[in-house]
C-alpha cells in the first residue's frame, strides 16, 4: 500500500456521477457539420492547409502546426470543406475563433494511415513527433499540447509519471466510463508513453475512491506491470495536477516550476488512451468521450463525440429543454465555464456538457460584503488567503496580491463554494491576474522605450558634436585664410618655415605662465577626484539593487574618472619637473 | 436557459452569513439563560433596548446609504452586536446608557466605516467601552446573584425592573453588590484565602465565584457548539484563554496578598468565556489567518491580565478586544501561511517574491 499525503483544504462535494453511468459510452448519429477550431490554448492558431471546396477525409490533417505550442487539426469525418471563418467556440471568453467548417459527406470514410504496434522499438523523439502530429492536448481541461509534455531533451530525465484518473469534479464521468470500457487500451497507452519517456522508474495511476469498477478495471489490466493503481480519498480538487503530485509522492511542485523541472510527467487519462489510438492505431484526435448530464436533459449519458459536433446537435439527442435549464456550462460545476449559446463545437478539451435545472443550480443572488469569517481559507487546496486577496484585489494593490502569492492560484473555486456572503472569489482573482500581467507587459514596454529613447539621445548628440567640431574647423581654417589675406602674405608662396614660424608664434602668445596652469590643473585634479568619489558612489548604490545595464554604465563612468585623475596628476608632476 | 457568462464555480453551498449570525445568536441562548436567572430581568431589559436601538439605528443608516434594508438587516449582524452588547452590559442600568452603547456600535463602529465587513473594531465592544468611561458610576453596579440576596429579599420583578430602567427609581438595598473581580482589585492586603472566606461571592461558590461561574460555563457551552460547528478555528479562543492561564499561573504567588487571583478565577469570571468565544472569533475585526488569530487571541488575554491584575478596571475584555484589534492588520503582515511550493513563510509585505 502506497503512503498518501493529505493536502491542506479542499471540499466534499455531492458527486452527482450516477446519473450519467447508466448506460455504456454510446454513439452520435454522424452531424451534418461539424466545425473544428484551430486555435490552442497555449500557442499559435493552427495554419489551415486545405481550402473551402477540398474534399477531406476522416484523420485527414487539415492545419498544420505553426511554433511549438500549436496544436494540429484532423478532419473528425469525411466531406467538402465548405467554410474557413471565425466562428465563436466553446471557450470562456466567447470570442470567435478561426475555424474550419465541413460538411460531412455520410461516408465517414478514413484516410489511409501508418500504424505503429512496434512502438517500443521506435525513438523517443519520433514517438513524440507522431503524438504532436495527431494533434494531441492533455484532454483534463487545460489543453497543453502532449508532445511538449513528454519531449525530454537530453539533460533532464523523468523518474515518475502520474496518470491523472481522478476526475475529482461532479457530473462528469467521461474518464470513468473511458476506463471501465477500454482499460486494455489506456494501460497499452501508458506503455507508449513509457517508451517515450525512457522507462521511467514509477508509474501512477491516481484515481479518487469513488470509482471502484474504473480502478477493478486498470488493476485487472495493470497485474504484471510496474503501473501501479492508487485509489485516493475523494476531495475536491485532489485532480489538480499540483494536489495530485502531493498527495502521490509527497512532494510540491515548486511556485511556477512544471512537473518536468521536478522529473515527473503527468498526463490525463483520457490523453493517453488518445495517444494509444495515434501511435498504435495511426488515429489522430478526432473524438473524445463527453458526458452530457443535468437534469435540462431528459437522458444523461456518455458518448464518443467527434470533435467538431455542435452542442445543439447533442443536446437535441439527450432531448434537452431549454425552459427547464439554469445554466449551460462546459466542464464540471467547480471550473467549467457557461455558454451562452448552443451553437458552438466540442472542442479537445470539452469532458462534459452540463445542463443544470433550476433546482439543481438556481441564480446566483448577489453578493453580500465578506466578514472575513476564513472558511474561504480553510478550503484553499493552496494554503492561500483567498479574503485578503479578495480586500488587495478589490483595492488593485498588485504588489500585496503578489506578496500574496495570486499566481499561485489554481482557480479551483473551493473557496468561492464555501462563501458564505456568495462573493464570486475567482473572477476577482482572474481579473487581477489579467491586470497584473498587462501592467508587467506594459512596463516592460516602457523600459524598452526608454532605452531605445535614450540611445537615440546619445546619437543625436554625438551626431551635433561631430558637426560641431567641423563647423569649428572650417571657421578657423577660413580665419587664418582671411588673416593672411589681410596681411598680404599670399598663403600659397608662404615657405613653411614661415607657416612654422607663425604657428610657434600663436602658442606663444596662447600660452599661459607655469603658475597659471598649475592652478589650474590643481583645480581640474580637485574636481576630477570629487567624481571619482561620486562616481564610487555610485556604482556601490546599483551593485547592490540595480540593473546589469546600470551596474556596467556607472562602472565605465568610474573607469573614465580614474583615468581623468591619473592624467592630471601626471601633467601636474610635469608642470613641478619644469 | 440563462445566457449570461457566469464565472466558475456554477455552484455554492448552503451556508449563509445570515446563517452563521443565527448560529452565533443560538449559540448565545444558554449564556444568556444563565445570567437572567443569575440576576434577573434586568439582564432580558437590556437584551431587548439593545436589540431594537440597533436594528433601528442600523435601517436608518441604511436608509441613508440607499442600500437595501431587508437585505442588510436580514443578515442579522446588528442583532449579533445588539445581543453581546447586552449581554456585557451590567442589568437594571439606566435605559440611555443601553440606547448610547447601542448607537454608538452600530452608527460610529459599523455603519460610518461602511458596514458590515468593514469595521475595524469589534462594533459591541466600542460600544460598551464608550459608556464604561462615560457613565462609570453606572455601569460599575451589578445587581447580586440570585443565591447571595439578602433573605427575604428578590431580585425586582418585571415591572420594578421596568421601573428602576426607564424611571429611574432606585433599587432595594442589598439588590446590586460587587462582582468575584471587583472584589479582589479592593481587597489588596488580604491573602486569596482571607478573601475566599471573607466573602460568600466565593466562600459559597462551586469553583469560581456564585453566579458569574455558571454564566461562563454557558458561554463556554455555546461557544464550543460553534466551534464543532465549524463557524470558527480553535485558534482565536485558545490563543485567549491560554495565554489568560498561563498570565495567571505565573502571577498566581501562591495565593500571597499580593496575587491578583487564581487560574480558574480568572477564568470563569467576568467575561472570559463570552469573549474567548464570542467576542475574540468576531472575524471581521480579527487577525485572518489561523497563526495571527492564535497570536491576536494571545494578545487579548495577555492584555486582559494585565489590566485586570494592575490596572484600574475590574474587567478588560472590552479594552483588551480593542486594543488586540488595532493590532491585527500588523499581525495579518507577519502571519501568512506557508503557500503550496514555496518553500518558506512570506511576509505580506515583501516586494520581490522568490521565482
Amino acid at each position: 500500500m502506497r503512503h498518501l499525503w493529505e493536502t491542506p483544504g479542499g471540499v466534499h462535494l455531492s458527486d452527482n456521477k450516477a446519473q450519467s453511468q447508466t448506460m455504456s459510452i454510446g454513439q452520435v448519429p454522424l452531424p451534418k457539420m461539424l466545425v473544428l477550431p484551430l486555435n490552442s490554448a497555449f500557442g499559435e492558431t493552427a495554419k489551415a492547409s486545405v481550402r473551402v471546396g477540398d474534399r477531406v477525409l476522416k484523420g485527414q490533417k487539415i492545419a498544420d502546426i505553426q511554433g511549438k505550442l500549436s496544436v494540429a487539426v484532423h478532419a473528425s469525418s469525411s466531406g467538402i470543406v465548405s467554410s474557413i471563418e471565425p466562428r465563436t467556440i466553446a471557450h470562456p471568453s466567447g470570442l470567435p475563433t478561426p475555424c474550419i467548417e465541413i460538411t460531412t459527406d455520410g461516408e465517414d470514410r478514413w484516410i489511409e494511415s501508418t500504424t505503429y504496434p512496434h512502438y517500443q522499438h521506435i525513438d523517443p523523439s519520433k514517438l513524440c513527433d507522431i503524438i504532436s502530429q495527431a494533434g494531441i492536448v492533455g484532454m483534463g481541461g487545460a489543453g497543453f499540447p502532449s508532445a511538449v509534455k513528454l519531449a525530454i531533451d537530453g539533460e533532464k530525465s523523468v523518474d515518475t509519471l502520474i496518470i491523472n484518473a481522478t476526475e475529482c469534479e461532479p457530473f462528469i464521468t467521461a474518464d470513468d466510463m473511458l476506463i471501465r470500457e477500454r482499460a486494455a487500451e489506456i494501460v497499452r497507452g501508458i506503455d507508449v508513453i513509457n517508451c517515450a519517456l525512457g522507462k521511467p522508474k514509477t508509474i501512477l495511476i491516481g484515481i479518487e475512491n469513488n470509482k471502484p469498477e474504473a480502478i477493478k478495471a486498470l488493476q485487472e489490466h495493470c497485474n504484471g506491470t510496474h503501473i501501479e493503481v492508487v485509489s485516493i480519498p475523494t476531495k475536491y480538487p485532489s485532480g489538480g495536477e499540483k494536489q495530485l503530485i502531493y498527495i502521490l509522492t509527497g512532494k510540491e511542485l515548486p511556485s511556477g516550476a512544471l512537473p518536468m523541472n521536478i522529473g515527473m510527467v503527468c498526463l490525463n487519462i483520457a490523453t493517453v488512451f488518445a495517444i494509444k489510438r495515434a501511435v498504435i492505431d495511426g488515429q489522430p484526435l478526432i473524438s473524445r468521450v463527453t458526458t452530457i448530464t443535468g437534469q435540462a436533459c431528459d437522458i444523461n449519458r456518455n458518448y464518443e463525440v467527434l470533435i467538431g459536433t455542435s452542442v445543439e446537435h447533442l443536446l437535441e439527442l439527450n432531448e434537452f429543454n431549454r425552459e427547464r435549464c439554469s445554466r449551460l456550462i462546459v466542464g464540471g460545476p467547480m471550473m467549467g465555464f457557461t455558454l451562452s449559446t448552443t451553437n458552438v463545437s466540442v472542442t479537445k478539451t470539452s469532458a462534459c456538457i452540463l445542463a443544470v435545472s433550476h433546482q439543481e443550480m438556481p441564480d446566483s443572488s448577489p453578493p453580500q460584503p465578506c466578514i472575513r469569517c476564513g472558511l474561504c481559507a480553510e478550503a484553499c487546496p493552496a494554503s492561500l488567503l483567498p479574503q485578503q486577496l479578495y480586500w488587495y484585489a478589490k483595492a488593485e494593490n498588485h504588489e500585496r496580491l503578489q506578496a500574496h502569492h495570486l499566481f499561485d492560484c489554481i482557480e479551483c473555486g473551493a473557496c468561492s463554494y464555501v462563501c458564505p456572503s456568495k462573493i464570486p472569489l475567482v473572477q476577482h482573482y482572474r481579473t487581477s491576474k489579467g491586470d497584473i500581467l498587462t501592467a508587467r507587459a506594459e512596463k516592460a514596454m516602457a523600459f524598452k522605450a526608454r532605452e531605445r529613447f535614450e540611445f537615440r539621445a546619445i546619437r543625436l548628440d554625438k551626431i551635433d558634436h561631430q558637426r560641431e567640431s567641423k563647423r569649428e574647423s572650417r571657421k578657423l581654417f577660413s580665419n587664418n585664410a582671411a588673416q593672411q589675406r589681410v596681411s598680404g602674405k599670399p598663403p600659397l608662396t608662404a615657405s613653411a618655415e614661415d607657416i612654422i614660424k607663425a604657428a610657434q608664434l600663436r602658442i606663444q602668445t596662447k600660452q599661459i605662465s607655469p603658475e597659471k596652469q598649475k592652478a589650474k590643473l590643481e583645480r581640474t585634479l580637485i574636481a576630477a577626484q570629487m567624481r571619482l568619489e561620486e562616481a564610487e558612489q555610485r556604482l556601490a548604490d546599483v551593485l547592490d539593487s540595480g540593473t546589469l545595464d546600470q551596474q556596467t554604465q556607472h562602472k565605465a563612468t568610474l573607469e573614465g574618472a580614474k583615468q581623468k585623475v591619473d592624467k592630471t596628476q601626471q601633467r601636474l608632476a610635469k608642470i613641478n619637473l619644469q | 436557459m440563462n445566457s449570461k457568462q457566469i464565472s466558475s464555480p456554477q455552484t455554492h453551498n448552503r451556508q449563509s452569513t445570515a446563517k452563521i449570525m443565527q448560529l452565533v445568536l443560538m449559540a448565545t441562548l444558554p449564556g444568556a439563560l444563565i445570567l437572567s436567572y443569575q440576576f434577573g430581568w434586568g439582564v432580558l431589559l437590556n437584551l431587548f433596548i439593545s436589540t431594537l436601538t440597533c436594528i433601528v439605528t442600523e435601517a436608518m443608516v441604511l436608509k441613508l446609504r440607499n442600500r437595501s434594508i431587508n437585505t442588510h438587516l436580514g443578515d442579522y449582524s446588528a442583532v449579533v452586536t445588539a445581543v453581546l452588547l447586552g449581554l456585557a452590559l451590567p442589568p437594571l442600568v439606566p435605559w440611555w446608557v443601553v440606547v448610547t452603547a447601542a448607537t454608538f456600535s452600530i452608527l460610529i463602529a459599523k455603519q460610518l466605516y461602511g458596514g458590515l465587513g468593514s469595521n475595524p473594531f469589534n462594533p459591541a465592544m466600542v460600544g460598551y467601552v464608550v459608556v464604561l468611561v462615560s457613565f462609570p458610576i453606572e455601569m460599575t453596579t451589578w445587581v447580586t446573584p440570585i443565591s447571595l440576596l439578602p433573605q427575604g429579599i428578590n431580585h425586582p420583578g418585571l415591572w420594578d425592573s421596568c421601573m428602576i430602567v426607564f424611571a429611574g427609581s432606585v433599587p432595594i438595598d442589598g439588590v446590586t453588590g460587587a462582582t468575584p473581580l471587583d472584589l479582589f482589585k479592593h481587597s489588596k492586603g488580604l491573602m486569596v484565602e482571607q478573601i475566599y472566606n471573607n466573602n460568600r461571592l466565593f466562600s459559597n461558590a462551586s469553583f469560581a465565584g456564585v453566579g458569574w461561574e455558571w454564566a461562563n460555563v454557558a458561554f463556554l457551552i455555546g461557544g464550543l457548539a460553534l466551534l464543532k460547528a465549524r463557524i470558527f478555528t480553535w485558534h482565536g479562543p485558545i490563543g485567549m484563554l491560554g495565554s489568560l492561564t498561563l498570565m495567571s499561573i505565573l502571577f498566581w504567588d501562591a495565593g500571597s496578598s499580593t496575587s491578583p487571583g487564581s487560574p480558574v478565577m480568572h477564568l470563569f469570571s467576568g467575561a472570559s468565556m463570552l469573549g474567548a468565544f464570542f467576542i475574540v472569533t468576531d472575524p471581521v475585526s480579527s487577525a485572518t489567518s489561523n497563526r495571527g488569530r492564535l497570536i491576536y487571541g494571545a494578545l487579548i488575554g495577555l492584555l486582559i491580565y494585565i489590566i485586570r491584575a494592575w490596572g484600574s478596571y475590574p474587567d478588560a475584555v472590552a479594552f483588551a478586544v480593542l486594543l488586540g484589534n488595532f493590532a491585527a492588520p500588523f499581525i495579518d503582515n507577519y502571519t501568512l501561511p506557508r503557500t503550496y511550493g514555496h518553500r518558506q513563510r512570506h511576509r505580506a509585505t515583501a516586494k520581490e517574491i522568490d521565482k
